[in-house]
């Protein structure tokens, strides 16, 4: 593995093996002493070009648990608002001597660019992109789900997949890297994915996706799924016309007290996730969010292991 | 200056020997002259001299992305004789003035005619009409009037200028591009697209502009020109209208003839173009439309970059590509060698039918006796691999970079002055005045 850049680039077996790494990562945060020598001496650059507190702080944690030094660079205020290039502040991180570099952009791609070119030469991990994708966000996702279902069963989870597990996604599928990335990793590790979004915030090219697409929440609980994922509805979305409002999106793809229940009574134990921020009352109720069955502080803490799993494999060396 | 271009099959056909004296074609046949230079051209194809719709040749203003003399060096070499150069340069095209000024330029440089192309809008502000009388009646005697680059998107605005260039035997070349469905847009909008989360730039914003824009050019009686048709919808829409008669003329670009949307899964800006690059379905659309006549010319659509437009992330690129010099290629691999058009059909698509769009005498006329001689010996057995680091154009944003081509231009005369020899760029013509 040299980039981290997208799921689609993941094999099942990297995949699973990046699980594994992080649930042994995960382990060793339940220590007194959470620190390993792993990258010692190296350097991990934050860069981040949009504002986001809690991935950057994720990825803060996952480095320094690592031992790695890290620097955070942060678009807003610095020479970038001046106009300065991806090229030039990449290649400035390089002749600091930055080992590695996590990347947040708006624009999606920006980090296959990276990647791609022959500006810096580093790895690159992929803390998300515009609106494509968002690799270690679905990869503690799908550790998250794993692990849960492994603790139910009384079971090791190294070396599992998700074979037949039933996953909605819901929300703005159209703007998520989220969806995107969670998709492409589901699939590869076995379960089923089905989107669940009003026809406005599902894009168009969509019904080629592996996946089955439906605009009803209450139908897709009613089907019994393991895992719902509900994503964060945007503000700006209603005054695009994307929905009438916001009470109106919230009553019809919003898990509120109603559908708590209903995925309750179905008897499944269903999961509940979320990436966070949480928008309280509008995409999901309080209810809901503070629920045993609302996964969304594990996802925070997990998300710790998987980001210190990937720059493990990404920089010291392919344990693959 | 007296040349005898030897064995030459006019418009792929019979092998011909061709003799130019004085800028003109002075006779065809078995020919023998001691005084004149003689072209050796057994194997090779001679066309009318190719004439560009749609060029961006940036002067005045962006000298850095090019010139009036580098994007006409280039031309040459893509075997042009014409260009008609887009008006959005800074300022904008859109009085006598900078139309003069453009015009005056290109005939300094001498390597092809260098047609202005009014702005329909003053400052392509889409708000009030240009002088287009002014330009038309100037020494660059415009005919083609675009805001190209945008989209005449206000129907009554759009009415009255196609009402309007009627008064100087104008077109209005559109850019069809709805702006409220294409906010933002980077990419085509379908598979692709949802897959890389970019926002999308359908074809129904092509489209809807096209289907409303004969149905005006019909009402009032006028002549329309679509710019780089892009969609399978919108070769549908034109051939409903040249059916209905409508007065309307197709353009398509040589790279919408041969790439897809898939490149656009690399993030490469080499590839981000406006309107975008489509799916399969639409290239396969486009090149049937050609065939069939319901597309008129391949316009190259010619938009070089500096590199540092290009040398980015994706959103932070300029749209556009490079064209002049793989045009002719990129048809005889997309077009001829799939059977669909002869040489002849090739020479009235980038010759005959675009001279006659852009109202230009001298340019697109028969190889005959007596005719100007503008014109271009293509070897269509030559194969090469595109180095944009070895194009006349400053820009050096091609998509066909590092791909093996057909067919090589191994002269161009224009107006019986060789601009360019064995392949490369001779000597500009001095114009006498």
């Amino acid at each position: 593995m040299k980039h981290l850049l997208s799921t689609a680039d993941l094999s099942r077996e990297e995949a699973i093996a990046i699980l594994d790494i992080a649930e042994e990562m995960r382990e060793t945060g339940t220590r007194q002493v959470k620190k390993l020598p792993a990258l010692r001496g190296r350097t991990v650059v934050n860069l981040f070009f949009e504002d986001s507190t809690r991935t950057r702080i994720s990825f803060e944690a996952a480095a320094k648990r690592l031992s790695a030094d890290v620097i955070n660079f942060s678009a807003k205020g610095s020479s970038v608002s001046k106009g300065e290039s991806l090229k030039d502040t990449a290649q400035t991180l390089l002749a600091i001597g930055a080992d590695a570099v996590v990347i947040r952009h708006p624009d999606s791609g920006a980090p296959a660019r990276l990647a791609a070119t022959d500006w810096i030469g580093l790895p690159i991990v992929n803390a998300g992109d515009g609106t494509h994708e968002h690799p270690t966000q679905a990869l503690l996702d799908a550790f998250t789900l794993r692990r849960q279902l492994a603790l139910r069963e009384g079971v090791s989870p190294a070396g599992r997949g998700l074979d037949g597990l039933q996953v909605a996604i819901v929300g703005d599928i159209l703007h998520s890297r989220v969806a995107r990335s969670n998709l492409w990793l589901l699939n590869t590790l076995g379960a089923s994915v089905t989107m669940v979004a009003p026809p406005t915030l599902l894009p168009v090219g969509a019904s080629a996706w592996p996946c089955k697409i439906s605009y009803s929440l209450d139908a897709v609980i009613e089907s019994g799924i393991d895992a719902v994922m509900m994503l964060r509805v945007q503000g700006e979305r209603m005054r695009a016309a994307f929905f009438p409002n916001p009470r109106e999106y919230s009553r019809y793809w919003g898990l509120d007290d109603t559908r708590l229940a209903a995925l309750e009574a179905k008897g499944h134990d269903t999961l509940i996730l979320h990436p966070g921020p949480m928008n309280r009352g509008l995409e999901i109720s309080s209810a809901a969010a503070d629920s045993p069955a609302s996964m969304v502080l594990e996802q925070v803490t997990n998300g710790v292991a998987v980001r210190m799993a990937s720059l493990y494999m990404l920089l010291s060396g392919d344990l693959i | 200056m007296k040349y005898l271009i030897r064995q030459a099959a006019v418009l792929g056909g019979q092998a011909t020997d061709v003799l130019i004296i004085d800028g003109k074609i002075a006779a065809l046949g078995e020919l023998n002259d001691a005084e004149a230079t003689v072209i050796e051209a057994a194997g090779l194809v001679l066309l009318p001299g190719l004439v560009d719709p749609h060029t961006h040749l940036r002067e005045p203003g962006r000298e850095d992305a090019e010139t009036v003399e580098t994007g006409s060096q280039a031309a040459a070499r893509g075997g042009y004789t014409a260009v008609h150069a887009m008006a959005n340069s800074t300022p904008v095209a859109d009085n006598a003035g900078v139309v003069e000024q453009v015009y005056e330029l290109g005939r300094k440089a001498g390597w092809v005619d260098v047609r202005p192309v009014g702005a329909v809008t003053v400052g392509l502000g889409g708000q009030q009409l240009s002088e287009i009388g002014a330009m038309a009646d100037s020494r660059a005697k415009v005919r083609m009037f675009s805001d190209d680059g945008i989209c005449v998107w206000d129907p009554l605005l759009m009415r009255r200028a196609l009402e309007y260039v009627k008064a100087f035997d104008g077109v209005i070349a559109q850019h069809a591009q709805e702006p409220r469905l294409t906010e933002g847009a980077q990419m085509n909008e379908g598979e692709v697209s949802a897959v890389l989360g970019m926002t999308g730039w359908p074809a129904v914003a092509e489209e809807s502009i096209i289907a409303r824009d004969v149905l005006l050019a019909e009402h009032v009686g006028a002549r329309l020109h679509i710019c780089h048709v892009s969609t399978a919808g919108s070769v549908e829409i034109i051939r409903w209208a040249k059916a209905r008669g409508i007065a309307v003329t197709a353009e398509v670009t040589p790279h919408h003839l041969l790439l897809t949307d898939e490149k656009v899964k690399t993030f490469d800006p080499v590839f981000k173009v406006n309107p975008p690059l489509r799916r399969e379905e639409d290239v396969l659309a486009l090149r049937a439309g050609v065939a069939d006549g319901t597309i008129d010319v391949i316009g190259t659509d010619h938009a070089p970059h500096p590199s540092e437009a290009k040398d980015c992330e994706w959103g932070a690129a300029a749209m556009g590509m490079t064209g002049l010099e793989t045009a002719l290629s990129i048809v005889q691999h997309t077009l001829v060698e799939t059977g669909l058009l002869s040489w002849a059909d090739v020479a009235r698509i980038t010759s005959f039918t675009p001279a006659k769009i852009g109202s230009l005498e001298d340019q697109g006329r028969p190889i005959a006796v007596g005719e100007p001689a503008n014109l271009t010996l293509v070897d269509p057995a030559a194969r090469w691999i595109v180095d944009p680091f070895t194009m006349a154009t400053k820009g050096r944003n091609s998509p066909f970079a590092g791909m093996e081509l057909p067919g090589a231009v191994r002269a161009t005369f224009f107006h019986g002055h060789p601009t360019v020899l064995d392949g490369a760029l001779a000597t500009p013509r001095v114009a006498n005045d």
